[in-house]
């Protein structure tokens, strides 16, 4: 009988990381994109400590988890109000059109 | 035992799936709903692994509160999408689906090669009935991690001044005081005695 194993988990989060990085580099004008892709990368991160915390029996990786669960709703919260004021005052979310401060 | 990897196999399908229209879909609006079905899904995963306290906050905090707002953002700002599509296709999806290959195919070389002993974990034995998945996070999380708690609580709300802050920056007819000229105000500016 196949049992469900450690690495099963480890190559859904490396798949799913490895879509957010793809995510990253493909929607690259995109800063909403560019946040959701930002969101799947956390997600796989999740899964792993998840995984790691369930076979070895041991809740601190369920603690972490918590604790990143806490920063990234900061992070969406801030980088949606960021992305808010940016269209106000630039009337596009476009991040090749964001090179002011480029010298 | 079969049951469970038909669940497994369901969840884990759909969660990459999802997570690849996420990455490729062509409307922000269809991703956003998309990445709350790879929320779901992974939800799914976590409950299968024992983390149940984890899996309904991220339903709750992510599927609830985080992409509630995301899909606010892009309905209220009319952003014009079909302007940011061009020539894409041509340069960077080769790049992305090398960078995905490179990093999955390093994946299973590191968990089937360097360290074969991963494999043979699997877990002991299930929980007990009883077993409360958040009493026992609880149990940690006030005593050992208590100061990191009260770290992230200060993070959060330095998270709400901020984003508060940044966006109401302009209002131009909010009511407010004006202490200064409360304090200096003078009698006869309020009353006026009229002699009858």
């Amino acid at each position: 009988m196949m049992f469900i194993t450690l690495t099963n988990y480890l190559i859904i989060g490396a798949i799913l990381f490895g879509l957010g990085m793809a995510g990253m580099v493909v929607n690259r004008k995109n800063l909403i994109a560019l946040l959701m892709c930002v969101e799947l990368m956390l997600l796989a991160v999740n899964t792993n400590f998840i995984a790691f915390s369930y076979y070895h029996q041991d809740i601190t990786g369920q603690i972490f988890v918590f604790f990143i669960l806490a920063v990234a709703a900061a992070e969406a919260a801030i980088g949606l109000a960021i992305l808010t004021v940016l269209f106000k005052h630039r009337k596009t979310v476009d991040v090749s059109q964001l090179n002011t401060l480029k010298g | 035992m079969l049951i469970e990897n038909l669940i497994f196999i369901t969840f884990a399908v759909t969660l990459i799936a999802s997570a690849v229209m996420v990455v490729f879909g062509q409307h922000p609006v269809r991703c956003a709903l998309f990445l709350v079905l790879a929320f779901f899904a992974a939800a799914g995963l976590w409950l299968i692994l024992e983390a149940e306290f984890l899996a309904l906050v991220l339903i709750l905090v992510y599927v609830g509160a985080v992409m509630t707002l995301f899909l606010f953002v892009i309905m209220t700002l009319s952003i014009d999408f079909e302007k940011m599509k061009q020539s894409f296709l041509r340069y960077y999806v080769p790049l992305g689906v090398i960078l995905v290959c490179g990093l999955v195919t390093l994946m299973f070389y590191i968990t089937s090669h360097a360290h074969a002993d991963l494999i043979k974990l699997i877990p002991m034995q299930h929980v007990p009935a009883d077993y409360s998945n958040t009493k026992a996070l609880g149990g940690v999380l006030y005593t050992t991690y208590a100061f990191a708690l009260e770290v992230a609580g200060v993070l959060l709300l330095a998270a709400i001044v901020a984003a508060i802050s940044l966006c109401v920056r302009d209002v131009v007819d909010s009511k407010s005081q004006r202490v200064d000229e409360q304090i200096a105000i003078q009698p006869k500016d309020r009353i006026k005695i009229v002699k009858m």
